[in-house]
């Protein structure tokens, strides 16, 4: 592999990596620097859509189930935390979270004991989102449901859930959701510095995940993911069970979303059904077609152009800032299918690598590939 | 509880006239559910095209309605009792031409990537309710209806029907009479039946097809306007209404099997029975829970749905 | 002279050294700046802890959904509040500042309500914040206000169930407004039977339970059923047929949002007749909502509440006709949107009472402070941050008025933690 194609498939990676540890903690007070890293936390929801979608041709309504199991994982292990009979000594059962209390729950349910466990709880933000991803899909992708099937149900998974959180308060918090998380494991996590340390987690964490995305798009596994988008039957006849291969990058989806839900929850302090709703999952379905469903930096940038614009809009224009997102969303989809990323693609990373390089160059060396039907 | 146990403690009379009034509210909720779903499933079914701006729509004709009966009592006051019927044409006009400049502007350039439409109609469904809130104010509007309109007949002593739902009852059959009638029946149908299955053939003998998509988008706007005009009978009419019958309305259309009309149907009826006699012996929120959980298990049993129509691709 | 002088060097110098004239505008002998050098924060006895507070102005937060499926309810609020800062600001504002405000949307999502908060305390150093109005957007800014030690106002009658420090609570908890309101109907309906509604979150399922208790342990009387729907449910047909076969006394309803609409609508096409044989309480229909659900459609209901725009009193009547000049003629004002006007007032009486705009001095003054001037009458406030306030029931009439037909002859008790109804 030569400097030039290594530079061009390594550029945008340096750059983001500079963006995310250098430009922003330089530039950013704390207050915008937290903000930051709650929009980076839907970035692992956002690689997760890359696999399955851009890649795969998965498309799930449903993102926000496992973003919000995941934070519900961590958020009822630092509830726990913040629940030590001391500061609830006021409530008629001390030692259980303040809203069983408020609805008469006299012990913790069984559900809630293992989340006493932080090794319990790192597992499980990965695994129950992963495991919930197992049901829906297996039974599903081994029957050959797919596309817009696919995408309905999983909104109406995302329905029932959201439904069943707010009515089923005195477990899990109702529609407040799960609040006044202080510590973890000790920590003050509402301070400043813990807020910049968590950044600094969330962007590692964000950084690893797109090594391990670029792994498994090089490999053989990604070449088979690209063909079953493509031509489904026709790898299915190759002798290859394409059902497992799609449930596989829809559970590793999930995990990677509960990953991000955790952070979500650290970073913001509680975790509420809200997140979990239709609304906000088809809103992650954009940040990653705007940023570009093809690619894992693309679409990682479109998270965080999207959250930002939300804010400075709505802080600039709070009663007109819709017209703003809604233009944006239609804008991108008529004229940039393969969101910014393919622009970037075509013209922008060419020409860096000519400017660095000098002229002469081709075009990158891995075709952008088109995107899915 | 105590309350539900004494469920035992009614005469047989009262039981079976709420049993007959029962029947009635499942078939008022099937025919809301079809009326909803019905021009989803011709945009969806014969396009593929899924448009989330659907409940948008809806809300459109509801304001068009409120609109209609504001103009009624300045004008017209004589003619006030029927300006509903005014209203739902009014509603379907409004709907369905801007159906008809979404899909001019925005639609067409998606037909290739069906996915897409779901991402732009998102945006629309923004930019439609920042309309709304801007025009009629971020609070509910209050559509009134005529008195002719409210109210119950009692057919016996101890069962009473609602007016508007036999309104519904009879638009809802009226609509989709008519949707069939023009779907199987009318040249115009026999051409959108051709693109749906096989579009590049369609073409080649001689059907435009563009003609065709713009004007099914247009019918299925349409028929969600006269929808919205219809809910206003017994629902809310705010900027963001229209989010409320989403997940429901893609459900019963997915349910019945996409390109099927009469599976939409089938569908609506099944859904709104199960949901309907639920409701009764258990609380509404887990009645819906529980109806979603069987609509999602069936589907994954059936996942082409209740009704599926063969088409090549 | 020698303020002069140093007047023309500010004009000059470097943004640097700007800075560092700022960081000196403590000095006594520098007061006699004039305006244009003067900026920066004024470090006298009413702000010591560095909020946006300048010697003409300070700087407060109005934090609402604008946007979202809540804006149909925060308007109201909204409205209020920009009206009462502008009557405070016309009498000479707060300590001799004119309020400023800033204001954010919350969008209707509690995440977003936390951020926001977060930017106007730590970013715009809000001197207080009037905002909120779901209990889940309260709660999720709540550990806001307590780690940057800020003020906010909230308006909205809930559930009780909390207490903070940083937190005024306008509106009525629970207990205000169940309780009498039960006490009345029986008393005056010989209310046996109750039948209870809510939609699925806790502000209706609270307010069931201790209405629940109140009937079954305190009256001795009876609940014939209690239901919940999913938030923006619309069909209540099924309901409305279990009503009519238990027959109940009274209808307890708690619904809110777009569900009221449906609900009212579709219980009047089956033929309840709430004027003349159905009775009907509710909790959460204040003017606001009828204007959805229309007045044909819930006339003869009746709703406790503490405020109705009917209320026949000199200061009710100057703040509809303000109201109405702000906001237009066709505008109603529910039990909220007046809840929402107390709290600049509120703020102003503690700040001038406390001579200080620190948060911890007003915090510390707020027990005991009136309200003379409330529409609603006179409210007082309490040790634990809310307020006494009456309680009333009025009666829907078609225009989408109450008539009042009851008022508590005191006021009554906040009690944001009731023994006995837990």
């Amino acid at each position: 592999m030569n400097i030039r194609s290594l530079a061009s498939n390594w550029l945008g990676f340096a750059l983001l990596t500079i963006l995310l540890v250098v430009v922003f903690p330089a530039l950013l007070d704390d207050f915008r620097l937290n903000l930051v890293g709650k929009y980076l936390s839907f970035g692992f929801v956002v690689l997760g859509l890359v696999l399955c979608w851009g890649y795969t041709g998965i498309l799930s309504l449903g993102q926000g189930i496992f973003f919000g199991l995941g934070g519900y994982c961590i958020a009822m292990f630092l509830k726990l935390e913040a629940s030590t009979p001391e500061a609830t000594k006021i409530q008629s059962t001390p030692g259980i979270p303040d809203f069983m209390d408020w609805n008469q729950l006299t012990e913790l349910p069984f559900f809630w004991q293992p989340f006493h466990s932080f090794g319990f709880t790192v597992f499980a933000i990965m695994a129950v989102p992963a495991a919930i991803a197992f049901i829906l899909a297996y039974a599903m992708f081994k029957r050959r449901v797919g596309g817009v099937y696919f995408a309905i149900i999983t909104q109406a998974v995302t329905a029932v859930l959201t439904i069943l959180i707010i009515g089923q308060q005195g477990y899990t918090g109702g529609i407040n959701g799960i609040t006044d998380l202080r510590t973890l494991l000790g920590w003050d996590i509402r301070t400043d510095g813990a807020h910049n340390i968590l950044y600094f987690v969330c962007v590692a964490l964000l950084l690893v995940c797109i090594l391990i995305g670029r792994f498994i798009l090089k490999s053989k596994l990604g070449r088979i993911l690209v063909a079953i988008r493509d031509k489904e039957e026709r790898v299915r006849f190759s002798g290859y069970d394409v059902a497992n291969f799609k449930t596989f990058v829809f559970c590793a989806a999930a995990a990677l979303a509960g990953i991000g839900g955790a952070m979500f929850t650290l970073q913001v302090g509680f975790m509420s059904p809200t997140i979990i709703g239709i609304v906000p999952s088809i809103e992650m379905v954009i940040f990653c077609a705007l940023g570009g469903r093809l690619s894992l930096i693309g679409a990682l940038l479109g998270a965080l152009i999207v959250n930002a614009a939300k804010t400075t809009f709505s802080e600039m224009f709070p009663e007109l800032w819709l017209f703003a997102m809604g233009g944006l969303f239609i804008g991108v989809t008529l004229f940039f299918p393969k969101g910014l990323a393919g622009l970037v693609d075509d013209y922008v990373r060419p020409w860096l690598v000519k400017v660095l390089f000098g002229g002469g160059a081709k075009p990158t060396d891995r075709p952008a590939p088109t995107p899915a039907e | 509880m105590r309350g539900d146990a004494a469920m035992f403690d009614y005469s047989f009379a009262e039981l079976s006239s709420i049993l007959v009034m029962q029947g009635f509210a499942g078939l008022i909720l099937f025919s809301v559910f079809v009326l909803m779903a019905l021009g989803l499933a011709i945009i969806f079914g014969q396009m593929g095209v899924i448009n989330m701006a659907h409940g948008e729509f809806m809300i459109l004709g509801a304001y068009v309605t409120y609109l209609t009966s504001h103009l009624f009592t300045e004008f017209l006051p004589f003619a006030y009792p029927a300006y509903f019927f005014f209203a739902m044409i009014f509603a379907f006009i409004a709907a369905g031409a801007l159906g008809l400049l979404v899909e001019w502007v925005m639609i067409r350039h998606l037909y290739a990537r069906p996915l897409d439409t779901l991402l732009a109609t998102w945006g629309l469904s923004l930019i439609l309710q920042q309309i709304f809130r801007s025009t009629f104010g971020a609070r509910e509007v209050g559509v009134e209806l005529p008195d002719w309109m409210m109210g119950s007949l009692n057919v016996t002593d101890s069962i009473e029907v609602q007016i508007n739902g036999l309104f519904v009852m009879g638009l809802t059959a009226a609509i989709t009479a008519a949707v069939l009638v023009l779907l199987f029946k009318s040249r115009w149908g026999l051409q959108v039946r051709a693109v749906t299955t096989n579009r590049t053939m369609s073409g080649a003998v001689g059907i435009d097809t563009r003609r065709v998509d713009r004007m099914t988008f247009g019918l299925g706007c349409g028929v969600a306007g006269v929808a919205g005009a219809a809910f206003t009978m017994i629902g809310s009419t705010g900027p963001t209404s229209g989010q409320l019958y989403i997940v429901d309305t893609f459900l019963v259309v997915v349910f019945g099997g996409a390109q099927s009309l009469l599976g939409t149907v089938a569908s609506a009826f099944t859904i709104s029975q199960s949901q309907s006699a639920l409701e009764f012996f258990i609380s509404g929120s887990m009645a819906k829970v529980i109806t979603l959980l069987i609509v999602i298990g069936l589907l994954m049993l059936r996942p082409q749905g209740l009704f599926v129509l063969k088409v090549r691709r | 002279m020698a303020s002069d002088d140093i007047n023309e060097k500010t004009g000059l110098t470097s943004p640097l050294r700007r800075q560092l004239l700022k960081g000196m505008a403590a000095v006594p002998a520098m007061a006699a700046f004039g305006g244009a050098a003067r900026s920066s924060f004024a470090a006298d006895g009413v702000n010591t802890t560095g909020l946006a507070v300048t010697d003409t102005e300070v700087t407060v937060g109005i934090l609402h959904s604008v946007t979202g499926t809540m804006a149909i309810s925060e308007t109201g609020s909204v409205q209020a509040e920009k009206l009462a800062i502008e009557q405070i600001n016309a009498m000479g504002g707060v300590l001799g500042r004119k309020i400023k405000y800033i204001q954010e949307d919350g969008a209707s999502d509690w995440p977003t309500f936390a951020e926001k908060a977060k930017k106007l305390l730590v970013n715009d150093k809000c001197a207080s914040v009037f905002g909120c109005w779901t209990s889940a957007s309260r709660k999720a800014v709540l550990p806001v206000f307590e780690q940057y030690n800020g003020m906010l106002y909230y308006p909205t009658f809930y559930e009780g169930l909390e207490q903070s420090k940083n937190v005024i609570y306008t509106g009525q908890e629970a207990t205000q407004q169940i309780i009498a309101g039960l006490d009345w109907v029986v008393k005056e309906k010989g209310a046996k039977t109750f039948y209870l509604l809510g939609s699925d979150y806790i502000w209706p399922r609270t307010s069931n339970k201790i209405a629940r208790k109140h009937i079954e342990n305190f009256q001795k009387l009876e609940v014939v059923g209690e239901e919940y729907f999913p938030l923006g449910h619309t069909q209540f047909n099924s309901v409305i047929n279990k009503i009519k076969l238990k027959k109940p006394d009274v209808i307890y309803a708690i619904i809110v949002g777009g569900s009221n609409v449906a609900f009212y609508k579709q219980l009047k096409a089956a033929g309840f007749d709430l004027e003349n044989k159905q009775t009907l309480l509710t909790i959460s229909v204040t003017e606001d909502e009828i204007l959805g659900i229309g007045g044909e459609n819930i006339v003869g209901a009746y709703a406790c509440m503490k405020y109705f725009q009917s209320l026949d009193n000199e200061n009710n009547k100057k703040f509809v006709a303000a109201f109405k000049e702000m906001w237009g003629k066709d505008i109603v004002i529910g039990d909220v949107t007046q809840a929402a006007y107390l709290g600049p007032w509120l703020w102003k009486a503690t700040v001038e009472k406390a001579g200080s705009f620190d948060i911890d001095k007003v915090a510390a003054a707020s027990p005991g402070i009136e309200f003379t001037g409330a529409p609603e009458g006179y409210v007082r406030i309490h040790e634990n941050h809310h307020l006494w306030s009456k309680t009333r029931v009025g009666r829907a009439r078609t225009d989408g008025q109450y008539d009042v037909v009851y008022e508590t002859a005191d006021l009554v008790e906040p009690n944001p933690f009731p023994k006995g109804y837990q």
